[in-house]
Protein backbone atom coordinates (compact mmCIF):
# COMPACT_ATOMS: atom_id res chain seq x y z
CA UNK A 1 0.00 0.00 0.00
CA UNK A 2 1.48 3.32 -0.63
CA UNK A 3 1.35 6.21 1.57
CA UNK A 4 -1.25 7.95 0.06
CA UNK A 5 -3.78 4.54 -0.26
CA UNK A 6 -3.08 3.68 3.69
CA UNK A 7 -3.55 7.25 5.09
CA UNK A 8 -7.24 6.90 3.35
CA UNK A 9 -7.50 4.03 4.82
CA UNK A 10 -6.35 4.62 7.93
CA UNK A 11 -8.36 7.93 7.83
CA UNK A 12 -11.65 6.45 7.13
CA UNK A 13 -11.36 3.76 10.11
CA UNK A 14 -10.67 6.87 12.58
CA UNK A 15 -13.16 8.24 11.40
CA UNK A 16 -16.06 5.60 12.54
CA UNK A 17 -14.12 5.41 15.54
CA UNK A 18 -14.10 8.64 16.72
CA UNK A 19 -18.01 8.43 15.38
CA UNK A 20 -18.27 5.70 18.29
CA UNK A 21 -16.03 6.94 20.90
CA UNK A 22 -17.78 10.26 21.11
CA UNK A 23 -21.26 8.71 20.82
CA UNK A 24 -20.33 6.29 24.06
CA UNK A 25 -17.49 7.92 25.88
CA UNK A 26 -15.47 5.58 25.61
CA UNK A 27 -12.97 7.40 23.49
CA UNK A 28 -11.82 6.52 20.23
CA UNK A 29 -8.76 5.04 21.17
CA UNK A 30 -10.23 1.75 22.03
CA UNK A 31 -11.30 1.30 18.58
CA UNK A 32 -8.56 2.30 16.94
CA UNK A 33 -5.33 0.21 18.40
CA UNK A 34 -7.02 -2.96 17.83
CA UNK A 35 -8.57 -2.09 14.21
CA UNK A 36 -4.98 -1.05 13.04
CA UNK A 37 -3.02 -3.56 14.53
CA UNK A 38 -5.86 -6.71 13.08
CA UNK A 39 -7.23 -4.97 9.96
CA UNK A 40 -3.54 -3.32 8.94
CA UNK A 41 -1.27 -5.69 10.72
CA UNK A 42 0.48 -2.15 12.39
CA UNK A 43 2.25 -2.69 15.40
CA UNK A 44 0.78 -2.52 18.66
CA UNK A 45 2.93 0.10 20.06
CA UNK A 46 2.74 2.30 17.19
CA UNK A 47 -0.81 1.72 16.82
CA UNK A 48 -0.74 2.52 20.74
CA UNK A 49 0.97 5.56 19.94
CA UNK A 50 -1.06 6.53 17.34
CA UNK A 51 -4.62 6.09 19.32
CA UNK A 52 -3.41 8.04 22.71
CA UNK A 53 -2.93 10.94 20.60
CA UNK A 54 -6.15 10.85 18.69
CA UNK A 55 -8.10 9.96 22.16
CA UNK A 56 -6.73 13.69 23.07
CA UNK A 57 -8.19 14.88 20.29
CA UNK A 58 -11.81 13.07 20.71
CA UNK A 59 -11.80 14.03 24.44
CA UNK A 60 -11.54 17.31 23.42
CA UNK A 61 -12.97 18.48 20.91
CA UNK A 62 -16.02 16.50 21.55
CA UNK A 63 -15.49 17.88 25.20
CA UNK A 64 -15.57 21.84 23.95
CA UNK A 65 -19.52 21.23 22.83
CA UNK A 66 -20.57 18.84 25.74
CA UNK A 67 -18.94 21.83 27.96
CA UNK A 68 -21.28 24.77 26.53
CA UNK A 69 -24.65 22.37 26.55
CA UNK A 70 -24.29 21.80 30.40
CA UNK A 71 -23.76 18.28 30.61
CA UNK A 72 -20.16 18.02 31.68
CA UNK A 73 -19.59 18.45 35.87
CA UNK A 74 -15.80 19.97 35.80
CA UNK A 75 -15.10 19.46 39.43
CA UNK A 76 -16.43 15.75 39.18
CA UNK A 77 -13.91 16.39 35.98
CA UNK A 78 -11.32 17.90 38.44
CA UNK A 79 -11.41 15.97 41.37
CA UNK A 80 -11.53 12.34 39.68
CA UNK A 81 -8.24 13.68 37.28
CA UNK A 82 -6.27 13.71 40.47
CA UNK A 83 -7.04 9.76 40.38
CA UNK A 84 -6.54 9.01 36.84
CA UNK A 85 -3.41 10.87 35.73
CA UNK A 86 -1.23 9.68 38.76
CA UNK A 87 -2.43 6.08 37.76
CA UNK A 88 -1.42 7.31 33.97
CA UNK A 89 2.16 7.89 35.00
CA UNK A 90 2.16 4.57 37.14
CA UNK A 91 0.53 2.67 34.01
CA UNK A 92 2.96 4.15 31.83
CA UNK A 93 6.12 3.22 34.17
CA UNK A 94 4.44 -0.87 34.49
CA UNK A 95 4.08 -0.78 30.96
CA UNK A 96 8.17 -1.57 30.49
CA UNK A 97 7.68 -4.49 33.06
CA UNK A 98 4.16 -6.32 32.82
CA UNK A 99 3.57 -8.68 29.62
CA UNK A 100 1.21 -6.93 27.61
CA UNK A 101 -0.63 -9.98 27.04
CA UNK A 102 -1.75 -10.88 30.71
CA UNK A 103 -3.23 -7.03 31.43
CA UNK A 104 -5.00 -7.40 28.03
CA UNK A 105 -6.73 -10.20 29.15
CA UNK A 106 -7.58 -8.58 32.80
CA UNK A 107 -8.75 -5.62 30.94
CA UNK A 108 -10.91 -7.79 28.87
CA UNK A 109 -12.91 -9.58 31.53
CA UNK A 110 -13.25 -5.80 33.20
CA UNK A 111 -14.87 -4.75 29.52
CA UNK A 112 -16.91 -7.89 29.49
CA UNK A 113 -18.26 -7.10 32.87
CA UNK A 114 -18.68 -3.34 32.00
CA UNK A 115 -20.74 -4.91 29.06
CA UNK A 116 -23.00 -6.67 31.21
CA UNK A 117 -23.88 -3.65 34.21
CA UNK A 118 -24.54 -1.48 31.43
CA UNK A 119 -27.01 -3.37 28.99
CA UNK A 120 -29.20 -4.28 32.15
CA UNK A 121 -29.03 -0.46 33.16
CA UNK A 122 -29.45 0.19 37.70
CA UNK A 123 -32.04 0.83 39.67
CA UNK A 124 -33.45 4.18 39.71
CA UNK A 125 -32.31 5.01 43.48
CA UNK A 126 -31.03 7.96 43.66
CA UNK A 127 -32.86 9.83 46.46
CA UNK A 128 -31.20 9.15 50.42
CA UNK A 129 -27.37 8.19 51.13
CA UNK A 130 -25.69 11.61 50.15
CA UNK A 131 -21.41 11.46 50.60
CA UNK A 132 -20.55 14.34 53.41
CA UNK A 133 -17.39 13.85 51.34
CA UNK A 134 -19.39 15.00 47.87
CA UNK A 135 -20.86 17.87 49.66
CA UNK A 136 -17.49 19.20 50.70
CA UNK A 137 -16.07 19.23 47.04
CA UNK A 138 -19.06 20.62 45.74
CA UNK A 139 -19.54 17.57 43.46
CA UNK A 140 -22.99 17.55 43.06
CA UNK A 141 -24.58 19.64 40.06
CA UNK A 142 -27.27 19.71 37.59
CA UNK A 143 -28.22 19.14 33.74
CA UNK A 144 -30.34 20.52 31.05
CA UNK A 145 -33.14 18.05 31.31
CA UNK A 146 -36.70 18.21 29.36
CA UNK A 147 -38.58 19.95 32.18
CA UNK A 148 -35.90 22.35 33.16
CA UNK A 149 -32.74 21.92 35.43
CA UNK A 150 -32.16 18.36 36.70
CA UNK A 151 -30.41 18.08 40.18
CA UNK A 152 -28.30 14.88 41.20
CA UNK A 153 -26.25 14.14 44.51
CA UNK A 154 -23.26 12.05 44.05
CA UNK A 155 -22.05 9.48 46.64
CA UNK A 156 -19.77 6.73 46.92
CA UNK A 157 -16.51 9.06 46.28
CA UNK A 158 -13.97 7.29 47.77
CA UNK A 159 -14.95 4.03 45.64
CA UNK A 160 -15.23 6.42 42.35
CA UNK A 161 -11.55 7.45 43.28
CA UNK A 162 -10.57 4.51 43.67
CA UNK A 163 -11.78 3.12 40.37
CA UNK A 164 -10.50 6.17 38.27
CA UNK A 165 -6.81 5.46 39.49
CA UNK A 166 -7.39 2.34 37.97
CA UNK A 167 -8.87 3.55 34.82
CA UNK A 168 -6.01 6.06 34.66
CA UNK A 169 -3.46 3.45 35.28
CA UNK A 170 -4.71 1.36 32.31
CA UNK A 171 -5.02 4.35 30.60
CA UNK A 172 -0.93 4.94 30.70
CA UNK A 173 -0.39 0.99 30.70
CA UNK A 174 -2.49 0.45 27.17
CA UNK A 175 -2.69 3.91 25.57
CA UNK A 176 -6.23 4.28 25.82
CA UNK A 177 -8.60 7.01 27.04
CA UNK A 178 -10.26 3.76 29.25
CA UNK A 179 -13.44 5.90 29.15
CA UNK A 180 -15.19 2.51 29.80
CA UNK A 181 -13.78 2.35 33.04
CA UNK A 182 -14.37 6.20 34.32
CA UNK A 183 -18.18 5.29 33.00
CA UNK A 184 -18.52 2.69 35.20
CA UNK A 185 -16.92 4.73 38.31
CA UNK A 186 -19.44 7.71 37.98
CA UNK A 187 -22.43 6.13 36.17
CA UNK A 188 -22.16 2.81 38.79
CA UNK A 189 -20.66 3.92 41.85
CA UNK A 190 -21.14 7.65 42.21
CA UNK A 191 -24.67 7.42 40.74
CA UNK A 192 -23.65 10.07 38.55
CA UNK A 193 -26.71 10.69 35.62
CA UNK A 194 -25.30 8.81 32.54
CA UNK A 195 -25.91 11.57 30.22
CA UNK A 196 -23.38 13.58 32.74
CA UNK A 197 -21.22 10.28 33.05
CA UNK A 198 -20.22 9.74 29.86
CA UNK A 199 -20.18 13.55 28.87
CA UNK A 200 -17.44 14.20 32.56
CA UNK A 201 -15.59 10.93 31.06
CA UNK A 202 -14.67 12.52 27.82
CA UNK A 203 -13.99 15.51 29.38
CA UNK A 204 -11.30 14.00 31.38
CA UNK A 205 -9.60 11.13 28.87
CA UNK A 206 -7.69 14.23 27.20
CA UNK A 207 -6.06 15.24 30.56
CA UNK A 208 -5.48 11.25 31.60
CA UNK A 209 -3.82 10.90 28.43
CA UNK A 210 -2.00 13.91 28.57
CA UNK A 211 -0.51 12.65 31.44
CA UNK A 212 0.98 9.51 29.45
CA UNK A 213 1.29 11.59 25.86
CA UNK A 214 4.67 13.01 27.19
CA UNK A 215 6.61 9.50 28.02
CA UNK A 216 5.08 7.58 24.85
CA UNK A 217 6.60 10.26 23.01
CA UNK A 218 10.20 10.30 24.31
CA UNK A 219 9.77 6.49 23.93
CA UNK A 220 9.23 6.74 20.17
CA UNK A 221 6.15 5.09 19.89
CA UNK A 222 4.32 8.48 18.10
CA UNK A 223 4.65 8.01 14.61
CA UNK A 224 3.74 11.64 13.09
CA UNK A 225 2.82 9.69 9.41
CA UNK A 226 0.72 7.27 11.02
CA UNK A 227 -0.70 9.31 13.37
CA UNK A 228 -1.52 12.10 11.67
CA UNK A 229 -4.75 10.02 9.81
CA UNK A 230 -5.65 8.93 13.00
CA UNK A 231 -6.10 11.74 14.30
CA UNK A 232 -7.46 13.90 11.97
CA UNK A 233 -10.28 11.18 11.16
CA UNK A 234 -11.23 10.44 15.13
CA UNK A 235 -11.42 14.45 15.32
CA UNK A 236 -13.91 14.72 12.55
CA UNK A 237 -15.78 11.30 13.72
CA UNK A 238 -16.30 12.38 16.88
CA UNK A 239 -17.51 16.01 16.38
CA UNK A 240 -20.04 14.01 14.05
CA UNK A 241 -20.72 11.68 17.29
CA UNK A 242 -20.86 14.38 19.69
CA UNK A 243 -23.91 15.90 17.63
CA UNK A 244 -25.60 13.11 17.84
CA UNK A 245 -25.85 12.79 21.92
CA UNK A 246 -28.44 15.46 22.65
CA UNK A 247 -31.08 13.58 21.08
CA UNK A 248 -30.27 10.02 21.45
CA UNK A 249 -32.27 7.95 24.21
CA UNK A 250 -30.27 6.96 27.16
CA UNK A 251 -31.39 3.16 26.33
CA UNK A 252 -30.01 3.12 23.32
CA UNK A 253 -27.06 4.56 23.98
CA UNK A 254 -26.21 1.70 26.72
CA UNK A 255 -26.80 -0.80 24.02
CA UNK A 256 -24.17 0.94 21.99
CA UNK A 257 -22.29 1.29 25.08
CA UNK A 258 -22.74 -2.48 25.48
CA UNK A 259 -22.50 -3.71 22.24
CA UNK A 260 -18.95 -1.92 21.40
CA UNK A 261 -17.44 -2.88 25.33
CA UNK A 262 -18.70 -6.42 24.46
CA UNK A 263 -16.91 -7.08 21.09
CA UNK A 264 -13.64 -5.48 22.62
CA UNK A 265 -13.67 -7.21 25.27
CA UNK A 266 -13.32 -10.66 22.99
CA UNK A 267 -10.69 -8.68 20.82
CA UNK A 268 -8.94 -8.30 23.89
CA UNK A 269 -8.88 -11.79 25.52
CA UNK A 270 -8.52 -13.49 22.18
CA UNK A 271 -5.57 -11.04 21.61
CA UNK A 272 -4.33 -11.67 25.40
CA UNK A 273 -4.21 -15.52 24.87
CA UNK A 274 -2.57 -15.26 21.01
CA UNK A 275 0.81 -13.51 22.95
CA UNK A 276 1.50 -16.64 25.37
CA UNK A 277 1.98 -18.58 22.32
CA UNK B 1 -21.97 37.70 43.42
CA UNK B 2 -18.76 36.45 42.30
CA UNK B 3 -17.94 37.53 38.45
CA UNK B 4 -16.42 35.05 38.16
CA UNK B 5 -18.32 31.23 38.77
CA UNK B 6 -18.19 27.70 37.51
CA UNK B 7 -20.44 28.53 34.09
CA UNK B 8 -18.17 31.27 32.79
CA UNK B 9 -14.94 28.87 33.80
CA UNK B 10 -16.59 26.46 31.42
CA UNK B 11 -17.32 28.70 28.57
CA UNK B 12 -13.83 29.85 28.50
CA UNK B 13 -12.48 26.01 28.79
CA UNK B 14 -14.29 25.02 26.09
CA UNK B 15 -13.21 27.91 23.72
CA UNK B 16 -9.58 26.83 25.18
CA UNK B 17 -9.94 23.50 24.28
CA UNK B 18 -11.70 24.32 20.60
CA UNK B 19 -9.01 26.35 20.13
CA UNK B 20 -6.11 24.25 20.93
CA UNK B 21 -7.42 21.34 18.95
CA UNK B 22 -8.41 23.19 15.70
CA UNK B 23 -4.45 25.11 15.74
CA UNK B 24 -3.40 21.80 16.18
CA UNK B 25 -5.52 20.24 13.22
CA UNK B 26 -4.40 22.99 10.91
CA UNK B 27 -0.77 22.14 11.86
CA UNK B 28 -1.20 18.64 11.45
CA UNK B 29 -3.21 18.92 8.30
CA UNK B 30 -0.33 21.48 7.12
CA UNK B 31 2.19 18.19 7.14
CA UNK B 32 0.23 16.19 5.46
CA UNK B 33 -0.69 18.15 2.96
CA UNK B 34 3.07 18.53 2.93
CA UNK B 35 4.18 14.62 3.65
CA UNK B 36 1.81 13.70 0.93
CA UNK B 37 2.48 15.93 -1.77
CA UNK B 38 6.01 14.69 -1.67
CA UNK B 39 5.71 10.97 -0.44
CA UNK B 40 2.45 10.05 -2.09
CA UNK B 41 3.55 7.24 -3.86
CA UNK B 42 6.59 5.80 -1.70
CA UNK B 43 5.52 2.56 0.77
CA UNK B 44 6.09 2.89 4.48
CA UNK B 45 6.08 -0.10 6.92
CA UNK B 46 5.03 0.01 10.02
CA UNK B 47 4.33 -3.89 10.90
CA UNK B 48 7.80 -3.67 12.53
CA UNK B 49 8.95 -1.72 15.17
CA UNK B 50 11.71 0.27 15.43
CA UNK B 51 11.09 3.42 17.75
CA UNK B 52 10.48 6.40 15.68
CA UNK B 53 13.65 8.84 14.70
CA UNK B 54 15.05 10.88 17.15
CA UNK B 55 14.15 14.21 16.29
CA UNK B 56 10.47 13.32 17.01
CA UNK B 57 10.84 12.53 20.01
CA UNK B 58 10.96 15.92 21.70
CA UNK B 59 9.80 19.37 21.39
CA UNK B 60 13.83 20.77 20.90
CA UNK B 61 13.99 17.57 17.80
CA UNK B 62 10.66 18.17 16.63
CA UNK B 63 11.33 22.42 15.82
CA UNK B 64 14.68 22.31 14.87
CA UNK B 65 13.37 19.40 11.95
CA UNK B 66 10.82 21.90 10.90
CA UNK B 67 13.47 24.41 10.20
CA UNK B 68 14.89 21.57 7.64
CA UNK B 69 11.56 21.41 5.96
CA UNK B 70 10.86 18.22 7.23
CA UNK B 71 6.82 17.85 6.74
CA UNK B 72 6.31 15.01 9.28
CA UNK B 73 8.24 17.11 12.23
CA UNK B 74 5.07 19.35 10.96
CA UNK B 75 2.99 16.85 11.69
CA UNK B 76 4.95 15.81 14.97
CA UNK B 77 4.20 19.83 15.82
CA UNK B 78 0.92 19.80 15.55
CA UNK B 79 0.52 16.52 17.55
CA UNK B 80 2.56 18.16 20.60
CA UNK B 81 0.03 20.59 20.11
CA UNK B 82 -2.46 18.50 20.80
CA UNK B 83 -1.18 16.84 23.69
CA UNK B 84 -0.49 20.43 25.34
CA UNK B 85 -4.30 21.01 25.19
CA UNK B 86 -5.12 18.98 28.07
CA UNK B 87 -2.37 20.50 29.69
CA UNK B 88 -3.03 24.13 28.84
CA UNK B 89 -7.03 23.44 29.89
CA UNK B 90 -5.93 22.32 33.32
CA UNK B 91 -3.30 25.61 33.59
CA UNK B 92 -6.56 27.98 32.96
CA UNK B 93 -8.78 26.12 35.65
CA UNK B 94 -5.87 26.54 38.09
CA UNK B 95 -6.46 30.02 37.12
CA UNK B 96 -10.22 30.16 37.60
CA UNK B 97 -10.08 28.33 40.68
CA UNK B 98 -7.76 31.26 41.95
CA UNK B 99 -9.96 34.11 40.62
CA UNK B 100 -12.87 32.14 42.59
CA UNK B 101 -11.28 31.86 45.82
CA UNK B 102 -11.78 27.99 46.03
CA UNK B 103 -9.04 26.59 48.05
CA UNK B 104 -9.92 22.92 47.49
CA UNK B 105 -9.99 23.12 43.66
CA UNK B 106 -7.30 25.15 43.82
CA UNK B 107 -4.99 22.37 45.72
CA UNK B 108 -6.72 19.69 43.51
CA UNK B 109 -6.09 21.31 40.36
CA UNK B 110 -2.50 22.06 41.15
CA UNK B 111 -1.98 18.64 41.72
CA UNK B 112 -3.36 17.74 38.14
CA UNK B 113 -1.08 20.41 36.43
CA UNK B 114 2.11 19.35 38.80
CA UNK B 115 1.94 15.95 37.56
CA UNK B 116 0.86 16.53 33.99
CA UNK B 117 4.14 18.84 33.57
CA UNK B 118 5.95 16.17 35.18
CA UNK B 119 5.55 13.92 32.67
CA UNK B 120 5.79 16.46 29.83
CA UNK B 121 9.09 17.02 31.16
CA UNK B 122 10.92 14.98 32.90
CA UNK B 123 10.34 11.29 32.35
CA UNK B 124 13.01 9.77 30.31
Amino acid sequence: MTNLEFTGLVFAISALAGCLGALTGLGGGVVVTPALTLLLGVDIRYAIGASLVSVIATSSGAAAAYVREGYSNIRIGMFLETATTIGALLGAYLATRTPTAILGIIFGLVLLHAAWTSSRGRPRDLAGNEDPLADRLKLSGSYPGERGPQHYNVTHVKTGWGLMFGAGTLSGLLGIGSGALKVIAMDQAMRVPFKVSTTTSNFMIGVTAAASAGIYLRRGYIEPALAMPVMLGVLGGSLIGARQLVGAKVRVLRWIFAGVVGVMAIEMIVNGVRGFK
Amino acid sequence: MNRWDDAKLEQIVAWLLISGVALSALVVLAGATGFLWNHAGERTDYHTFHSVPRQYRDVGGVLGAVKTGDWRAVIQLGLILLILTPIARVAFSLAGFVLERDRTYLVLTAIVLAILIYSFVATQ
